[in-house]
């Protein structure tokens, strides 16, 4: 079982490569039972969101 | 080129600034890649289509300016010349207990209607300053990837930092952003 530390390594990955399928299955099983780290993948994709409205012009 | 573009221009000049300042933590280059782009701009006002906003079209050309400028100060002063923050690694190590579980008194919780934060300009202040409190290798590489656009392999390419190090920095801009906000904007928006 993947640690909170270890699901938040793979969170930031996903966001710059394809995880492996061992890996994603892991981080699925984690995000499941764990609500603080749903709320961080979540979050990753909202950064990820805000990043790219500042770099289009929209965040200022 | 018609006066209203020239003072729309002008107008605009002062987001141009902060948003090169922000990407290049210099505020000589980001002078260079705002006059540049202003010149750009003027020079090629015919190729503005308007299916954009003119702020996105003249922040397209900036991008642009700035990633030139980022390639050549790679050149001259490589990003894998710079050595790891040990405050950054420290503060990271406090976010979990030993076993690697989040701290309890830090744990991700929700954030409510977060895309609702995205129309609020105090947002972006906070946003911004959450950027900039970045340390400098780290800011860097995440602007790059996440602003600028640009794959992870070419972050390798022009900084001279590994595919894996590369990642492990994202990480921790990741980590320290979020904390970041949640700290200056969404801790504040729940009460």
């Amino acid at each position: 079982m993947l640690s909170c530390k270890q699901a938040t390594e793979l969170m930031s990955q996903e966001q710059d490569r394809r995880l492996t399928l061992v890996e994603r299955i892991g981080l699925r099983l984690h995000v499941m039972i764990c609500s603080a780290c749903a709320s961080y993948r979540a979050q990753m994709a909202f950064l990820r969101q805000a990043c790219r409205r500042l770099g289009s012009g929209g965040g200022l | 080129m018609e006066p209203d573009r020239h003072s729309e221009l002008n107008a605009l000049r002062p987001d141009l600034l902060r948003f090169a300042r922000l990407q290049l933590r210099d505020a000589g280059a980001a002078e260079d890649a705002v006059q540049e782009t202003l010149l750009a701009a003027l020079a090629g006002g015919k190729q503005f289509e308007q299916k954009s906003s003119y702020k996105t079209w003249l922040i397209s050309i900036l991008r642009n300016k700035i990633i030139d400028i980022i390639r050549s100060q790679g050149r001259e002063a490589p990003l894998s010349a710079l050595t790891d923050d040990p405050e950054e690694e420290a503060a990271i190590e406090a976010l979990f207990e030993a076993d690697g579980h989040w701290r309890k008194d830090v744990r991700p919780a929700r954030w409510a209607d977060p895309e609702a934060s995205l129309e609020q300009q105090q947002f972006w202040r906070v946003f911004e300053a959450c950027l900039d409190h970045l340390p400098e290798r780290t800011a860097r590489v995440f602007m790059m990837r996440e602003v600028l656009g640009l794959d992870t392999g070419e972050i390798c390419k022009e900084t001279g930092i590994s595919t894996s190090n590369c990642w492990v920095v994202l990480h921790r801009a990741r980590l320290a952003l979020r904390a970041c906000l949640q700290q200056g904007w969404f801790a504040g928006a729940e009460a």
